[in-house]
């Protein structure tokens, strides 16, 4: 039955999408992290999203066909990768963490960037739990055949 | 006299099928909202018809004479109707997924389920009427 199948779509956007706003949580909780080395400095993360195939969930079920021959089920997050963007260099003798140059890192956390991608998860996350919603409905309405 | 369920409920068992199908595949393209490359797809109705009707005059299906054989049935029903979107608004990273329009057809999709299911459950009391017989 294919509105089983939307129960899963909808569940998989859900944990992707509140994996994202973890992430968003982590960055802005960061953003005034120093340190004293390029190293050593928080860098913002952000999930990579990328879509499930049949195939890939092992569902036994050997397609003839390409991917793009089949719908998807769900989205999946491959991964966390850390921004590239240039760390701040700020010059503060008096900083605890400044080192021998007397310079502090500061983290590449945008947080305007971040406000923004939290309400661009925020609502993704309630589209999917609408979703959810509607197909409960479908079923619910499917249950009361003959009666 | 046998009653044939095929011929009491017509196309409309079918059409709740496809509904059904169509609701996944736009659940998923909204859940991909953010995926980048996904490209959004929908089934297309009149494709789908046209296979259906097809199948039954040609007869082109494969027959699994083995159980490593691959299941092809239900692929083959939803590639024929399985296309891209028109994309109208094309995002930087290759995402084509308008989550408005999707929730638009979504909306409606299941607006039409509704309308099959209670074609079909008119159908069933039209049958438990005949049944009873009072």
């Amino acid at each position: 039955m294919s509105l089983n199948q939307v129960f899963n779509i909808a569940g998989s956007g859900m944990s992707a999408q509140s994996l994202r706003l973890n992430t968003v949580a982590s960055n802005i909780a960061n953003a005034e992290t120093v340190s004293s080395s390029v190293d050593q400095t928080y860098r913002a993360r952000n999930p990579l999203f990328a879509t499930v195939f049949s195939e890939q969930q092992g569902m036994g079920q050997g397609s003839l066909f390409q991917p793009h021959d089949e719908a998807g089920q769900g989205v999946q997050v491959l991964g966390i990768v850390e921004s590239d963007a240039e760390l701040q260099m700020r010059y503060d003798p008096n900083h605890p963490m400044a080192n021998e140059e007397g310079y502090i890192f500061m983290p590449n956390v945008n947080v305007m960037e971040e406000m923004a991608n939290m309400m661009a998860a925020s609502r993704a996350y309630q589209t999917n739990v609408e979703l959810m919603n509607t197909a409960k409905t479908l079923m619910q309405r499917v249950l009361t055949l003959g009666q | 006299m046998s009653i044939s369920f095929d011929k009491a409920l017509g196309i409309h068992e079918s059409a709740l099928k496809f509904r059904s199908e169509r609701a996944a595949v736009l659940a998923n393209n909204l859940a991909n909202a953010e995926t980048p490359n996904y490209k959004a797809r929908d089934l297309d109705f009149a494709a789908v018809l046209e296979a259906q009707q097809g199948k039954g005059t040609q007869g082109v299906g494969m027959q699994r004479t083995h159980q490593q054989h691959f299941v092809t049935d239900s692929l083959v029903d939803q590639a024929a109707g399985l296309r891209y979107r028109v994309p109208s608004q094309p995002a930087i990273d290759g995402n084509t997924v308008d989550t408005q329009t999707e929730q638009a057809r979504f909306a409606e999709n299941a607006a039409q389920f509704q309308a099959s299911f209670t074609f079909l459950n008119s159908k069933f009391k039209g049958l438990m009427t005949a049944l009873r017989g009072d």
